[in-house]
């Protein structure tokens, strides 16, 4: 019997991309196409009803994303990703929100609207993809730039210390903070699809090469190198203290899942304080 | 899949949606993949598989790829499917 | 708990407050606001009555995050709205752009006090009439409604919210602050009585579906998150399918049909008011609170035997060009009331064609234009010799 060479199968994650949209326009050897394939694996593995999910975005390379997924998707204003997201989450609390975007739009436009929603705890699940610049508008300082290194906008380097974004997302209340390298894919896989099961506001941060902007600019050769870099400093410290998850480019580069814990979120609240409801939450399930 | 028997996959290369990054490559643990002489239309050089025995279905290339150009089927899955058709 | 949305009674009510009850009444059930003379009131009433209604109230941080927080509301399925003044319409521009873009339907009311910047917070003024049409980037129209009483805000605001529904655009509520603080007279009808209008959604599957594909009125039908439709949303320029396209082509396609969504439907969205226009010389036009000081002046001047008309406007864009243009054929002068230094008078001018002069009686602010200017303006504008 000759055997009937049957098609192949298509990517497995071709049932959730934009197909029609595919090559996307991120550059050889960014991250955030790593990252994005961690999402769509996470969102597969968790088995979410794909027509009650949706990705918020805001602008930059990452904010991208929202374009290639196949789901309820909207891309946003520059840093107002979180507070669009709430409004949605807050009329549809049956659908699994996502925000993704990048270190500037969350953490330097859209810094306000991190904290707060941090602190209400809304349930969604932020995912930072850090590349350590300003990447779509070619590379400037951003609130990550490490202290010394050079940008379109800090040619002699940057002067500004950057700011911990786990340690700020634990501090401002945070249910689940943790961080990893596009190198780490499988542990950024599991950690997605754990923050998104979480209840409440879970962050994942994701270091990125930005082979074209901040790599090229520092000298830092290509996404291979970076990678090479992330596998030879990064050292995984699950739990530690967020104070101490610092990323120092010639020390370590701490990654892992720092936090895990339980807290009302608004909605609980709106219900039980506002709404003289009993608590819900036991009965209340945010990811059907 | 057969007991006590190494898992054994089949690499799959969407050309045309490469760009050359290389991460494929680098990260493959058994060797299988290598830099191909051919262009795709963007100017990439996608990977070829060298060494087909040599893959064993892990998927790293697959969930490293930023691309989604490039995947794993086991082979035992494709000789089911291939047969049944 | 649970109390009615339409409270039907007659109620001696603050304007912001019948704004609130309007929007509740219209199928308003999220709230995102930020506090800000004299606008905050309608915050603090939505923050009663929402929880009541099965609504979601919630203070953001600031306005610029509540602009944001009732677009991703209206997205998913929900009639959202924002209240603020001045400083906090500033803010929200760039976000009404993101609404325009996107065809979000949504509602800002906006309770105008004395600017530029901080202004006279407790003061009135209409000094935001302009940026009403033009505050955000791009080219674009949109649709501002001017209540010119507690009543009003309670009907016109119904009324921005069916507007947003049917054209899938923002609707600005241009109150003022005398509007907004004055309690009158205000009666809530039957629920019954009340129309509602909602957003239509798409009758195609999901694999025959075009997003941003337009009815025959130029308004896409679109589905509302989680309607299994899994369309993407973007304040990119986008062609049909949703998808941002990086061109001149996409650029015409979208911005003309956005445009001309509300152009070619004006005749169903403009509503203007016209008192005395058969034998009038002179006609006034005027809006807000600014309406009640011309109609006590133009009664005052009727009863003395001028032959002077009025026309209100309601709706305060699109504009009613058709109607200025036909009005300035018949009279010997127009004179626009309104309290800023000359914006809607910008508009009458222009629609004038110089085919009458038009007079402004107008200053910066603070307070209301008296019945008695107005009344020297008209008798002033009935006196002067038509220049040739």
């Amino acid at each position: 019997m000759t055997a009937r060479k049957k098609e192949l199968p298509p990517h497995p994650m071709d049932h959730l991309l934009r197909v029609d949209r595919i090559p996307h326009i991120w550059c050889p050897g960014c991250g955030i196409g790593t990252v994005f394939g961690g999402i769509l694996a996470a969102i597969q593995k968790s088995a979410f009803d794909l027509d009650r999910l949706a990705m918020v975005s805001g602008i930059g390379c990452t904010g991208r994303m929202a374009g290639y997924i196949k789901v309820d998707s909207f891309h946003t204003t520059h840093g107002r990703a979180i507070p669009f997201a709430t409004g949605l989450k807050l009329a549809r609390p049956d659908i699994k929100v996502i925000v993704a975007s990048g270190d500037g739009d969350l953490f330097a436009i859209g810094g306000n609207h991190f904290i707060h929603a941090a602190r209400r705890n809304i349930d969604m699940t932020v995912i930072c993809v850090n590349n350590l610049n300003y990447g779509m508008t070619g590379g400037q300082q951003a609130p990550s730039t490490p202290l010394g290194f050079k940008t379109t906008t800090t040619p002699e380097g940057s002067p500004e210390e950057p700011f911990n974004f786990c340690h700020l997302a634990d501090t401002c209340g945070a249910v689940y903070v943790a961080r990893w390298t596009a190198l780490h894919i499988r542990l950024l896989t599991n950690s997605i699809a754990e923050a998104m099961q979480k209840r409440g506001f879970s962050f994942v941060e994701v270091l990125c090469p930005c082979p074209s902007a901040f790599g090229r600019r520092n000298r830092l050769g290509s996404a291979l190198d970076t990678l090479k870099l992330y596998h030879d400093r990064s050292v995984i410290k699950n739990d530690i203290d967020t104070k101490g998850a610092v990323i120092d480019f010639s020390g370590e580069i701490v990654v892992g899942k720092f936090v895990d814990r339980t807290r009302q979120t608004f909605l609980d609240y709106y219900q039980t304080i506002v709404c003289h409801k009993e608590s819900e939450e036991n009965s209340a399930e945010a990811t059907k | 899949m057969p007991p006590r028997e190494l898992s054994r996959g089949e690499v799959v290369i969407l050309a045309e949606r490469c760009k050359g990054c290389g991460f494929c490559i680098a990260y493959c643990p058994r060797g299988v993949l290598d830099v191909s002489d051919k262009f795709n239309s963007k100017g990439y050089h996608p990977p070829y598989v060298k060494e087909a025995d040599k893959c064993v279905n892990c998927h790293f290339c697959e969930i490293i790829c930023p691309e989604f150009a490039i995947y794993s089927v086991s082979i035992f899955e494709r000789k089911e499917e291939i047969a049944g058709a | 708990m649970r109390e009615k949305a339409v409270k039907k009674g007659i109620y001696f009510m603050n304007g912001d407050h019948a704004c609130c009850e309007g929007a509740i009444a219209a199928g308003c059930r999220f709230f995102a606001g930020y506090p800000i003379t004299p606008a905050t009131e309608v915050a603090e009433r939505m923050s009663v009555r929402l929880p009541q209604v099965g609504g979601i109230y919630i203070q953001m941080e600031d306005e610029i995050a509540s602009m944001a927080a009732i677009l991703g509301a209206s997205w998913g399925g929900a009639k959202a709205m924002t209240s603020t003044s001045g400083p906090g319409f500033s803010l929200m521009m760039e976000n009404i752009g993101l609404a325009v873009c996107t065809e979000t339907p949504c509602v800002i009311c906006n309770v105008q006090r004395a600017g530029p910047s901080t202004g006279l917070p407790t003061n009135v003024a209409q000094g935001d009439m302009m940026q009403a049409r033009w505050g955000s980037h791009g080219h674009y129209e949109i649709i501002a409604l001017a209540p010119s009483s507690p009543q009003e805000m309670f009907d016109l605001t119904i009324r921005a919210f069916n507007l947003s529904e049917e054209f899938r655009v923002p609707v600005l509520i241009m109150a003022d602050e005398v509007v907004g603080h004055m309690n009158e007279r205000v009666v809530i009808p039957d629920e019954a009585e009340i129309e509602i209008v909602n957003r239509r959604k798409p009758e195609v599957s999901p694999e025959a579906y075009l997003p941003y594909r337009p009815g025959p009125d130029g308004v896409p039908r679109l589905p509302d998150c989680g309607d299994g439709y899994r369309i993407h949303v973007t304040g990119l320029t986008h062609d049909e399918r949703g998808y941002p396209v990086m061109n001149a082509q996409a650029q015409a396609q979208m911005v003309e049909r956005i445009v001309n969504k509300i152009r070619r439907n004006r005749e169903k969205i403009i509503k203007t008011r016209s008192y005395y226009l058969d034998d009038a010389k002179v006609v006034v036009i005027a809006y807000g609170i600014t309406f009640r000081s011309a109609r006590s002046a133009v009664e005052e001047a009727r009863q003395a035997g001028l032959k002077v008309g009025l026309i209100k406007l309601e709706t305060v864009w699109p504009f009613p060009e058709e109607l200025v243009r036909s009005v300035a054929k018949e009279v010997k002068a127009l004179i626009v009331a309104e309290i800023n230094m000359g914006q809607m008078v910008l508009e009458v001018e222009r629609c004038a064609a110089g085919r009458c002069p038009v007079h402004l009686v107008s200053h910066a602010g603070g307070t209301v234009i008296r019945p008695e200017r107005i009344r020297e303006g008209i008798v002033s504008a009935l006196k002067r010799k038509r220049r040739r």
